[in-house]
C-alpha cells in the first residue's frame, strides 16, 4: 500500500498534468477534471496492490476518471443536451488509445494562471495540477498550513467554474499579457524559494527546483517564446549561487563576498545555453532575458573587480527603459558606482530620493550609505545605515547595517558592498 | 534530487544492436530524450563512443598511475552513456529509468548524485568539528 502510494506519487509527478489536461479537454472544466483524476487515484490505490500496476498506468487512470464522469452524468437528474454530448465524447475518447496532446497541457498552464484567480491561487493551482505536487508538499514548501493550500485550490476551482473560464489558450491579442502572468507565477515560485529568508535551505532549494522544472516544461511547450527561455536562463544562473549565498549559520553572504568556486558551474552553463536560445529567436531581449544577461555577467566574472560593469550598466539601462521602476534604477546606480565611481551613482540615488521613491524601504538608504562611505562622508553614511537598519524586516540584514554604521563611527573605513542580488 | 542513469551493455547486446535498424534506435532514443526534456527533468546526458582505440584506463594501484589501452582486458559490461535527471523522489527516478528504450543485455545502473545535504552531514561530523578546534588552537589554517 505504502509502496503503491509512492509509485502513484511518482507517476502523478510525471503524468499528472497530462492526465488532468486530457480530462479538462473533454469535460471543459479544470476543477472537475482534477477531482475525477483524484478519485481515479483512490481506485488505483485500492486495486493496484491486488491486480498489479497496469502497463500503461496513466492511460488506466485517465480511462477510470472518464468512466466516473460518464457515471456521474448518467445519475444526474438535470441531464441536459450539453451533458449528453459530453458523455458521448467521453465514451468515444475512452475507447480510443490515450494520446495526450501538448496543446492540452498548454491550456492547462494558461487556465491555472488565469487572471480571474489571485496570485496565491494561481501559484497553488499551478503547483498542484501542472507540477503534480501533493497538497502537503506545496504546504511544506510554501511554509503555510495544509488547510490553507487546500482552501486556495478549492476556491480557485470554484472561481474558474463560477466565471465560466473556458479551457483554452488565450487568443493572439491577449497572448503576451497572459504569457506574462504564467511567467510571473513561475518566477514567484522561484523567488519564494531563492530569496525567502525563512525556512530550511534544502526545502527552499526544492521549491526553486520546482520552479525550474515548470520553466523547462513551459519551454518544451513554447520553444519559440524568447521570454520563456529568458526566464529559464535567469533561474538557472541565479540558482547556481545557492550553495555560496549563505554561511553555515544561515546568515546571507553578499554577491561580492561569495566563494565563486562554490557556484554550480554546470548550472551556469545550462543558463547560458538557455539565454543563447532566447537570443537565437531574434526578438530582442525581454524583461527576463535582460535580467539573465546581467546575472550572466556576474556568473562569468572571476571576481567583483573583473566584472564587466560597463556592460551591466548598459543592460540595466535597457531594463530601465523596458520596465521602469525605482528598484531597477537603484540597481543601475550600484552598477554605475562600480563602472564610473560613487559620484555618478549618488546623483542617480539622490534623484530617486527626491522623487520619494522607495520610501519606507531599506534599499535606498543602504545603497546611499555605501556610496557616501566610499566618498569619505562617514557620519552621513552611518546615518543612512542606521536608517536602513530601522527599516529592514530581516534581523540578520539589520545586524549587518548596524555593524556598518558602528564601523563608520569608530573611524574604520566602510567598504562598498552591493545589495544582495 | 539528482540521479544519474548509467547505461551498461554487454557485448552480446551490442552485437544484437548492430543488427537492429539504427534509424529505429535513434528514433526511440530521441523520443525518450524528448519526453525527459518536456517533463523538465533532464539536466544532462551523453553517449560514449564504443571505439575502444580511443578509450583507456588509468590504474592507481601503484605509486605512479598506469595508463593502459581499452576499458578492460575482458569486457563484460561496457559503460556507454548516461543521463542526469532532477526528480522529486527515488520512485520517480525508477519510473523514468524503466521507460528507457533499451533491450535485452542492457542495464541501467541508477545512482543518486550527491548534493549539499551530503556535505552538510559531513560538516557536522563530530571529528571534523574537533579537527576544526584543534586547528584553531594550533593556529593552523
Amino acid at each position: 500500500m505504502a509502496d503503491t502510494q509512492r509509485t502513484l506519487d511518482a507517476l502523478w509527478r510525471i503524468e499528472g498534468a497530462r492526465i488532468v489536461a486530457t480530462l479538462a479537454k473533454v469535460t471543459g472544466d479544470l476543477g472537475l477534471a482534477e477531482d475525477l483524476a483524484q478519485e481515479a487515484l483512490v481506485d488505483a490505490l485500492a486495486q493496484w496492490p491486488k491486480e498489479g500496476i497496469p502497463a500503461n498506468a496513466a492511460a488506466w487512470i485517465t480511462a477510470v476518471a472518464k468512466r466516473k464522469a460518464i457515471d456521474a452524468w448518467r445519475r444526474s437528474t438535470r441531464l441536459d443536451e450539453r451533458h449528453r454530448e459530453m458523455a458521448r465524447n467521453l465514451r468515444e475518447s475512452t475507447e480510443q488509445a490515450w494520446e495526450p496532446i501538448d496543446d492540452d497541457v498548454l491550456r492547462l498552464v494558461f487556465t491555472a494562471c488565469h487572471p480571474v484567480l489571485s496570485r496565491e491561487a494561481q501559484v497553488a493551482l499551478t503547483l498542484r495540477v501542472v507540477g503534480g505536487l501533493r497538497t502537503e508538499e506545496i504546504a511544506r514548501m510554501m511554509l503555510v498550513p495544509v488547510a490553507t493550500v487546500q482552501q486556495r485550490i478549492v476556491r480557485a476551482k470554484k472561481t474558474l467554474a463560477a466565471a465560466r473560464i473556458p479551457f483554452e489558450a488565450p487568443e493572439a491579442q491577449t497572448w503576451g499579457e497572459r504569457l506574462s502572468a504564467v511567467l510571473a507565477v513561475i518566477y514567484l515560485v522561484f523567488t519564494e524559494g531563492y530569496a525567502a529568508t525563512a525556512g530550511d535551505d534544502l526545502i527552499r532549494r526544492e521549491l526553486a527546483n520546482e520552479a525550474l522544472r515548470l520553466g523547462r516544461v513551459l519551454l518544451g511547450l513554447l520553444p519559440r517564446e524568447p521570454e520563456v527561455a529568458g526566464l529559464v536562463a535567469l533561474m538557472e544562473i541565479q540558482a547556481s549561487r545557492f550553495s555560496a549565498r549563505t554561511s553555515r549559520d544561515g546568515s546571507p553572504i553578499l554577491l561580492a563576498d561569495q566563494d565563486r568556486s562554490r557556484w554550480d558551474h554546470s548550472q551556469i552553463m545550462r543558463g547560458r545555453r538557455a539565454l543563447e536560445r532566447a537570443d537565437a529567436l531574434r526578438h530582442g531581449r525581454g524583461f527576463y532575458a535582460l535580467q539573465a544577461a546581467i546575472a550572466e555577467c556576474h556568473a562569468v566574472a572571476r571576481s567583483v573587480e573583473e566584472t564587466d560593469w560597463d556592460r551591466i550598466v548598459l543592460l540595466y539601462g535597457a531594463l530601465c527603459s523596458l520596465a521602469p521602476g525605482p528598484v531597477v534604477e537603484l540597481n543601475r546606480a550600484v552598477a554605475v558606482s562600480m563602472a564610473d565611481g560613487p559620484d555618478a551613482a549618488l546623483r542617480i540615488v539622490d534623484h530617486l530620493a527626491r522623487q520619494g521613491a522607495l520610501a519606507g524601504s531599506h534599499l535606498l538608504p543602504s545603497v546611499r550609505g555605501e556610496l557616501l562611505a566610499r566618498l569619505g562622508r562617514g557620519p552621513e553614511a552611518a546615518a543612512e545605515f542606521r536608517l536602513a537598519a530601522s527599516l529592514v524586516g530581516n534581523q540578520r540584514m539589520g545586524a549587518v547595517f548596524r555593524a556598518k554604521a558602528g564601523a563608520l563611527q569608530t573611524g574604520t573605513s566602510g567598504e562598498l558592498r552591493q545589495p544582495p542580488q | 534530487m539528482k540521479f544519474m542513469l548509467i547505461m551498461r551493455s554487454t557485448q552480446a547486446a551490442k552485437k544484437a544492436y548492430e543488427k537492429a535498424d539504427f534509424n529505429e534506435i535513434i528514433n526511440a532514443m530521441g523520443a525518450y530524450n524528448e519526453s525527459l526534456i518536456k517533463a523538465g527533468v533532464l539536466l544532462a546526458g551523453e553517449g560514449l563512443s564504443d571505439d575502444l582505440s580511443e578509450a583507456f584506463v588509468v590504474d592507481f594501484s601503484e605509486e605512479t598511475p598506469i595508463v593502459t589501452d581499452g576499458p578492460y582486458g575482458e569486457v563484460h559490461e561496457l559503460f556507454n552513456g548516461f543521463w542526469i535527471l532532477q526528480v522529486s523522489s527515488k520512485e520517480e527516478a525508477v519510473e523514468w529509468a524503466s521507460r528507457a528504450p533499451l533491450g535485452a543485455g542492457a542495464k541501467l545502473e541508477v545512482r543518486r548524485v550527491t548534493d549539499m545535504s551530503d556535505f552538510e552531514d559531513f560538516a557536522d561530523n563530530e571529528y571534523l568539528k574537533k579537527e576544526e578546534v584543534w586547528r584553531e588552537e594550533l593556529g593552523q589554517p
